[in-house]
C-alpha cells in the first residue's frame, strides 16, 4: 500500500512538472500578450514605458528564464495575479471553485446515480422499448454540446416557462450575506442539470454494456441453474460485479466534467472556475490560465486517484495483490 | 478391463451389489425423462437471413433414481447443450422441442424456476462458473432471507465436512481455490438441497487422476441415496468405470444407450458401428481405428 501512494505521487509530480512546461510553452508561443492584456488595446503609454514595464516583468528574458522564475514563485505558493480579477490568482481559484465544486458534484453524484439506475434497467430489459429510448437518448446526450443543451435549457425553462434564474448563483442585487441556502440551490439547478446531461450518456451505456457482458458469463449461468431469479442475479452478481467499473469510469471522467464547466457556466454566467477559465482566456490572462491549467490537472489527477484506489478496496484479486493468473 | 478393476476396486464393488436394487429401481419412475428432444438456434447468416441450426436432434434418454447415466461423445458434439436444455438456461435464441419430464412431471419454465437448484442440481465444469468477487460460502449457500441463512450456514457446515473442505474455506474468493477444492466447493453447491437429479457437466477435466476418483466416487454415493445423475463427459473411460449406463453422443443424437457391461471385452453387445469403434478406439483396447 506505502508503496502505490508513494508512485502515485511521484506519477503527480511528473505530471505537473509536464503540465507546468507544457502549459508555458504554449503560454510563451501564443499570440497572448501579458503586456496588451494588461495595459489594454488602445492605452496611450508611451512605447519607452511599455518597454519598462516588459523589461520590469522580464518578458524580455529568455523563455527558459521566464519558465523558471515563474516554476520558481509558483513553488513558493505565489501565482501571481489575475490581470482579470485584479485578485492575486490563488483567491481567485479558491473562491471561483466554491461554486464551481457544488455544482460539479451535483452534477456529478446525479449524473452517476442515475445513469447507474438507467444502465441496470436497460440491460435487465435488453432490447425492450425502454433499453431503445434510453439508449437513443443517452446517444443524443452524448452528441449533444454542452453549451447547446446550456441554451436550450435556458430559452425553455427560464426565458419561455420562467421557472428558473436566467443566470448567475444567486439573485441580482442582493448582498452576498442576504442570499439564502434556498436561492443558491434555486440557482444552480439549471446548470447542474445540463451538466449531468453531459455526463449521464456515457455512464448509463457504460453500466449497459458492462452489465450485459456480466450477464453472458458462465456465474450467471450458475447462478440460474441454482435457481435464483433474475433480480436476485442482477442484485447479488450483476451489481456487484459492476459496481466498482462503473464508480471508475464516473471518477475517471472528472475530465470531461471540468471542460463541462467550462462552457456550462460560461452559458449560465455562474461565477465559477468555469467561466474564468473564459474570461481568462479571452482576457489574455495568462497568470490565471497557469494557474487554472495546474489546478485542473491535480483536480482530474485526483479523480483517477480515487478510481484506482477503490478498486482496490473493492476487487479481492487487486486488494490482496495476487494475480489470478498464474 | 483387468486394469479398470484395480484403478477403481471400490466403485466397481458398489455398482455391483447394487445391481439387484437397479433391477428393481427400474420398476419405479425414471427422475428424468427425455423425449425427442431437439435444440436449435437461430442466427443470421451472412446478410440478413435467418437460418435455423439445429445441435440436439430427436435425442431420448431416461435416468432411473439410483442410477448414474453418463452421456459421453467427443467435444463439441453438443452434450453441455443437452444438461443446459435440461436445466432450462439455454440462450435466448435456442428453440427447444420435446419432452423432458421430471419425476413424471412435464417440466416447462415455470416449473422448472421452483426446480432449479432445489430438485435438480447442476455442477458445472469449472471454478469459472463461480462469481469471481463473492466469497464461495455465500454462493453455497445462495440467496436466502435471514431466517433461513443460519439453518443453510449449518447444512453447508455438514456438507463442507463431508467433502473435507475446511469451514474456514467458505471465506475464500474463487480465484484462491486450488483446483481440488474448487470441485469439492462445486459439488457442494449441489448438495445443499436435497436433489432428486444432478447434472454434472464435464466434472473431471484437468482434475489429477486421484482427484477424478474422488469427484467420480462422490457421484456414486449420491447415487446411493437415491439420486438420478446425468453426468455429461467426453472420457469414455471414466463414463465406464462410472456410470451404470452409458449413452454415445454423436452430432447431436444419441446413438446408442447401453450398460456400462456391455462396453467389455470387444463390444460384441453394442449395436451402432460408432460406439465399437469408440470402444476399440480405447487405450488399453490399443487405439484401434476401424475404417
Amino acid at each position: 500500500m506505502m508503496k502505490k501512494i508513494i508512485r502515485s505521487a511521484l506519477r503527480m509530480l511528473t505530471l505537473l512538472i509536464a503540465i507546468s512546461i507544457l502549459s508555458f510553452l504554449m503560454m510563451a508561443k501564443s499570440p497572448v500578450d501579458p503586456l496588451t492584456a494588461y495595459i489594454g488595446t488602445n492605452s496611450t503609454i508611451s512605447e519607452d514605458a511599455k518597454e519598462e514595464i516588459a523589461e520590469y516583468w522580464g518578458l524580455n528574458d529568455p523563455p527558459l528564464e521566464r519558465f523558471l522564475t515563474w516554476a520558481g514563485n509558483t513553488l513558493r505558493g505565489d501565482f501571481g495575479t489575475s490581470i482579470v480579477y485584479k485578485q492575486p490568482v490563488l483567491t481567485v481559484i479558491r473562491e471561483r471553485f466554491r461554486y464551481s465544486l457544488a455544482l460539479m458534484m451535483i452534477a456529478w453524484i446525479s449524473s452517476g446515480l442515475l445513469g447507474f439506475a438507467l444502465g441496470i434497467a436497460a440491460a435487465f430489459y435488453k432490447d425492450s422499448f425502454l433499453d431503445k429510448g434510453i439508449k437513443t437518448v443517452c446517444l443524443a446526450f452524448q452528441s449533444a454540446p454542452t453549451f447547446w443543451v446550456g441554451l436550450v435549457m435556458l430559452s425553455i425553462f427560464a426565458v419561455n416557462l420562467g421557472w428558473f434564474p436566467i443566470g448567475l448563483a444567486a439573485p441580482m442585487g442582493k448582498m452576498a450575506w442576504e442570499v439564502t441556502l434556498g436561492e443558491r440551490i434555486y440557482h444552480l439547478i439549471l446548470p447542474s442539470i445540463t451538466l449531468s446531461i453531459l455526463g449521464i450518456g456515457k455512464i448509463t451505456l457504460y453500466t449497459r454494456q458492462k452489465l450485459l457482458e456480466v450477464l453472458g458469463s458462465e456465474f450467471i449461468l450458475y447462478a440460474r441453474a441454482r435457481g435464483e431469479s433474475s433480480w436476485q442475479i442482477i442484485k447479488s452478481h450483476g451489481i456487484r460485479n459492476i459496481a466498482i467499473p462503473a464508480i471508475t469510469v464516473q471518477f475517471a471522467s472528472f475530465s470531461e466534467l471540468f471542460g463541462g464547466i467550462a462552457l456550462a457556466e460560461t452559458v449560465f454566467s455562474y461565477p465559477g472556475i468555469g467561466s474564468a477559465v473564459t474570461a481568462a482566456g479571452l482576457g489574455g490572462d495568462v497568470p490565471l490560465l497557469l494557474g487554472i491549467a495546474i489546478f485542473s490537472a491535480i483536480f482530474v489527477f485526483t479523480g483517477n486517484l480515487i478510481a484506482n484506489i477503490l478498486y482496490g478496496v473493492v476487487d479481492p484479486r487487486i486488494r490482496e495483490g495476487v494475480s489470478h493468473e498464474p | 478391463m483387468k486394469g479398470r478393476r484395480d484403478r477403481f476396486p471400490n466403485v466397481l464393488r458398489l455398482s455391483e451389489s447394487k445391481g439387484m436394487e437397479i433391477e428393481m429401481e427400474k420398476q419405479k419412475e425414471p427422475v428424468l425423462a427425455i423425449k425427442d428432444l431437439r435444440i436449435s438456434f437461430t442466427m443470421y447468416d451472412r446478410g440478413l437471413n435467418r437460418r435455423e441450426y439445429e445441435m440436439v436432434h430427436q435425442l431420448s434418454l431416461t435416468v432411473n433414481p439410483g442410477e448414474i447415466v453418463a452421456v459421453a461423445g467427443a467435444s463439441g458434439s453438443g452434450k453441455s447443450l443437452l444438461a443446459h436444455g435440461v436445466l432450462g438456461i439455454l440462450p435466448e435464441n435456442a428453440a427447444v422441442t420435446g419432452t423432458i419430464e421430471f419425476c413424471g412431471r412435464r417440466l416447462d419454465e415455470a416449473s422448472l424456476k421452483k426446480l432449479r437448484g432445489r430438485e435438480i442440481s447442476f455442477i458445472p465444469q469449472s471454478v469459472k462458473y463461480l462469481d469471481p468477487s463473492m466469497k464461495v460460502g455465500r454462493q453455497v449457500i445462495g440467496p436466502c432471507g435471514r431466517r433461513e441463512r443460519k439453518e443453510r450456514q449449518e447444512k453447508m457446515r455438514q456438507v463442507f465436512a463431508r467433502y473435507q473442505l475446511e469451514e474456514s474455506a467458505a471465506n475464500l474468493y474463487p480465484y484462491q481455490l486450488s483446483g481440488g477444492m474448487a470441485r469439492r466447493v462445486l459439488i457442494s453447491g449441489a448438495v445443499m438441497n436435497p436433489a432428486k437429479l444432478i447434472v454434472a457437466d464435464e466434472p473431471t477435466p484437468g482434475l489429477q487422476e486421484s482427484l477424478a476418483r474422488e469427484t467420480l466416487q462422490n457421484f456414486r454415493e449420491l447415487a446411493e441415496e437415491g439420486c438420478g445423475v446425468l453426468l455429461i463427459t467426453h472420457d469414455i473411460d471414466l463414463a465406464l468405470q462410472m456410470a451404470d449406463r452409458i449413452a454415445i453422443f454423436y452430432d447431436g443424437r444419441v446413438l446408442e444407450t447401453a450398460p456400462a457391461a456391455a462396453f467389455r471385452g470387444d463390444g460384441e453387445e453394442l449395436a451402432h458401428p460408432y460406439s465399437k469403434a469408440f470402444l476399440k478406439a480405447l487405450p488399453q483396447n490399443e487405439f484401434a481405428i476401424s475404417e
